[in-house]
């Protein structure tokens, strides 16, 4: 039973953590005020790029740089179209969604000729496993053993990375110049511009730090947690993160605890497949996918707490001529 | 800068047709990153959609349920609300089509059961849109979220009613039984063949009367009808609106039942005209693609009908360039959707100030 918990978790951890990366991205993005639906978009990029480059060069440091690239760019172009020209920003979020599902595909077939797949990626063209220290002599002790060789220990360099990134998410957007700028940018550009400081230029850095965390999420799907590119490999896990972000109401921590919980639930519905509990009978495995999404449509519409997005979200600035 | 003195051609029609212009020209660049000659790629391409028969078909066929998602998408921003939900409502909606024939394909005749089919299936659509819509109008929870959550939900009910439910017995893969035919809308080539009209074999059926119907209605029931200007009102100024005793909210809820309707009704094409029993995925991205219509057809019944026929004209066109060229998918297509919405609809101001900036100077000049 233990040991199960633990199998749970562990897989868990792996599951949450493009979520975290993607969810953290947006909270950047959405805290300057643009929308970002494109994370998707952006983490099936940046899980392509990763594929592609790791394939060919050997190295998945490469790949998650090449990955980083590609998604910093759609972020740049979602930025030039809703800071620069202030277009919708859903509408912007979609043609980056759509225009990504296509392209890995059609540049997958006539690079790799795979059918729009990447060659499969083995050895350093993968992020690998990190075994912290004395593992494997502590797995035998009770309790302890088990949580720290299973549940902290072999996981690779971005599963780790995603979870520093939350305190240090934290410490940036609350306790840094830039992170208070960012969080005004969102709730009252005009006061921001009034103080002398260009509301685009947060904007633009909001979306660049988007982009990157997007880029190192689609890297994970691609070279950590799989071996190579499949199509439509992101599977909806951007939107998750897009749910996660506001199910943890725009801030760090919550957020999160929001991506555990998915990441929880998408690991119990792994494991419950088929499966008769005792008293309930078998629980469709579907009703557990869907929880996300309902738990979120419950709390935006107020009936378990209230979500409350910055003020400015979503608003084009214009700034205020004679 | 007031809109009044740009020439009306200019902003209906020279700012849109260099934005698609700009769109079909990066698409371009993409065949020739693949190493492909977009020109030879384009005549195949045309060649496919429209130079015979069974192309024509298939591309009205397709830009059938087009119509049905652009609509829905087009009548939400008419409200000023963006519908991003047409995928679950149109696979709800063709859940009850589905659902209708399988009851009564053995009982009724046809002139029964395609009425009720069409009722049924914009009556599940507009079901599956009025939860966003009470929670957009009455809770105040983002219409684009609440939408794209339903999608999913959407899928994971289909998915668990296929499997558990609706399955034909002794089939491994996910489908219901085959209804009988009295449940099948007729195909045009039938309809045709009695007038010694032979159009060639194409799923192409009654759906797209259907479709050109709806066009019908939108026009008449957004330009012609109080609602239709309460509708428009809210859209272009919410405050206006309530000052002027509109209900917002009602608004909102309406539109958004009528939205997916509409997309509901992509059920009708697919279940009831092509693929004769309930299955999964049936909706293959329409619910986005009517985004695409939506802009480039400017929100008027008339663009839409041409903006679904180009973009039929690309899912067929594209499904015979991959033929021609296997070295190209199918899914290239996918990407000029994708710089169609960008280039028509995010980036739609791009030229703008300076077009009409352009008009503005010679105006006063």
């Amino acid at each position: 039973m233990f040991e199960t918990l633990i199998l749970i978790l562990d897989a868990t951890l792996r599951v949450s953590t493009p979520l975290i990366l993607a969810a953290l991205a947006g909270l950047f993005s959405e805290r300057s005020g643009i929308v970002d639906i494109g994370l998707e978009g952006k983490m099936l990029a940046g899980a392509f790029a990763a594929a592609a480059a790791a394939a060919v060069f050997g190295s998945a440091w490469i790949g998650l740089l090449f990955a980083i690239a590609a998604s910093v760019s759609l972020a740049l172009i979602h930025g030039f179209a809703c800071i620069t020209h202030r277009g919708d920003h859903i509408v912007s979020g979609v043609a980056i969604n759509t225009i990504v599902a296509g392209l890995t595909i059609t540049l997958g077939l006539d690079w790799f000729d795979q059918g729009g797949q990447t060659p499969s990626l083995t050895g350093d063209a993968r992020f690998t496993p990190i075994v912290f220290p004395l593992a494997d002599q502590l797995a035998d002790v009770p309790v302890i053993g088990l949580i720290y060789s299973e549940l902290l220990s072999g996981h690779n360099i971005l599963v780790y990375l995603a979870f520093a990134m939350v305190p240090l998410t934290y410490w940036v957007v609350f306790k840094t110049r830039f992170g208070l700028r960012l969080r005004a940018v969102g709730e009252n550009p005009h006061a921001v511009d009034t103080a002398g400081i260009s509301v685009a230029l947060i904007r633009y850095r909001a979306v660049i730090i988007c982009g990157v965390l997007c880029g190192i999420a689609g890297a994970y799907l691609s070279t950590a947690h799989n071996a190579g590119f499949l199509k439509d490999m992101s599977a909806g896990k951007g939107y998750m993160a897009l749910a996660a972000l506001i199910f943890g109401k725009w801030r760090p921590v919550p957020v999160l605890f929001a991506c555990l919980l998915f990441g929880f639930l998408d690991a119990v519905a792994v494991r419950l497949q088929g499966v008769s509990l005792p008293g309930i009978g078998e629980v469709p495995v579907q009703a557990i996918e869907v929880l996300p999404y309902v738990l979120t449509v419950l709390l935006l519409a107020g009936f378990i707490g209230k979500a409350v997005g910055p003020k400015a979200i979503g608003k084009p600035y214009v700034k205020e001529r004679a | 800068m007031s809109q009044a003195k740009v020439p009306a051609w200019v902003s209906v029609g020279l700012i849109p047709l260099m934005n698609i212009l700009l769109a079909f020209f990066v698409s371009g660049l993409v065949f020739l990153a693949i190493g492909e000659d977009p020109i030879e790629a384009a005549g195949y391409l045309i060649y496919g959609a429209f130079g015979y028969d069974e192309g024509i078909g298939y591309t009205l066929y397709y830009a059938t349920n087009l119509i049905f998602t652009g609509l829905a998408v087009s009548i939400a921003f008419k409200a000023g609300l963006f519908n991003i939900g047409g995928e679950g409502q149109a696979y709800i909606g063709g859940l009850g089509v589905g659902l209708l024939c399988l009851w009564f394909d053995s009982s009724l005749p046809l002139l029964v059961i395609a009425p009720l089919a069409i009722i049924g299936g914009a009556l599940f659509g507009a079901a599956w849109a009025y939860i966003p819509a009470y929670l957009q109008a009455r809770r105040g929870s983002h219409i684009v979220i609440t939408t794209i959550m339903f999608n999913f939900i959407a899928s994971s009910l289909m998915v668990y009613l296929m499997v558990n439910w609706l399955k034909e017995e002794g089939v491994m893969s996910p489908i219901s039984r085959t209804f009988e035919e009295s449940a099948w809308l007729p195909y045009m080539h039938d309809v045709f063949a009695p007038f010694g009209l032979d159009i060639g074999d194409s799923p192409l059926n009654l759906a797209f009367v259907l479709a050109l119907f709806c066009c019908v209605f939108y026009w008449a029931l957004v330009w012609h009808t109080r609602w239709g200007y309460q509708l428009r009102t809210v859209g272009t100024n919410p405050t206006a609106a309530q000052y002027a005793g509109i209900d917002n909210a009602k608004v909102t809820i309406w539109v958004m039942l009528i939205s997916g309707g509409f997309a509901g009704l992509v059920g009708v094409n697919e279940i009831m005209g092509v693929n004769h029993n309930l299955l999964l995925n049936f909706t293959a991205g329409y619910g986005f693609a009517g985004i695409a219509v939506a802009l480039m057809g400017r929100n008027h019944p008339i663009g839409i009908i041409l903006a679904a026929i180009l973009f039929g004209a690309l899912y067929q066109g594209g499904a015979e360039l991959a033929f021609e060229i296997p070295t190209i998918t199918p899914e290239i297509v996918v990407v000029i959707q994708g710089l169609v919405i960008l280039f028509s609809g995010a980036l739609e101001n791009m030229f703008k100030g300076k077009i009409e900036g352009l008009f503005l100077r010679r105006a006063v000049a």
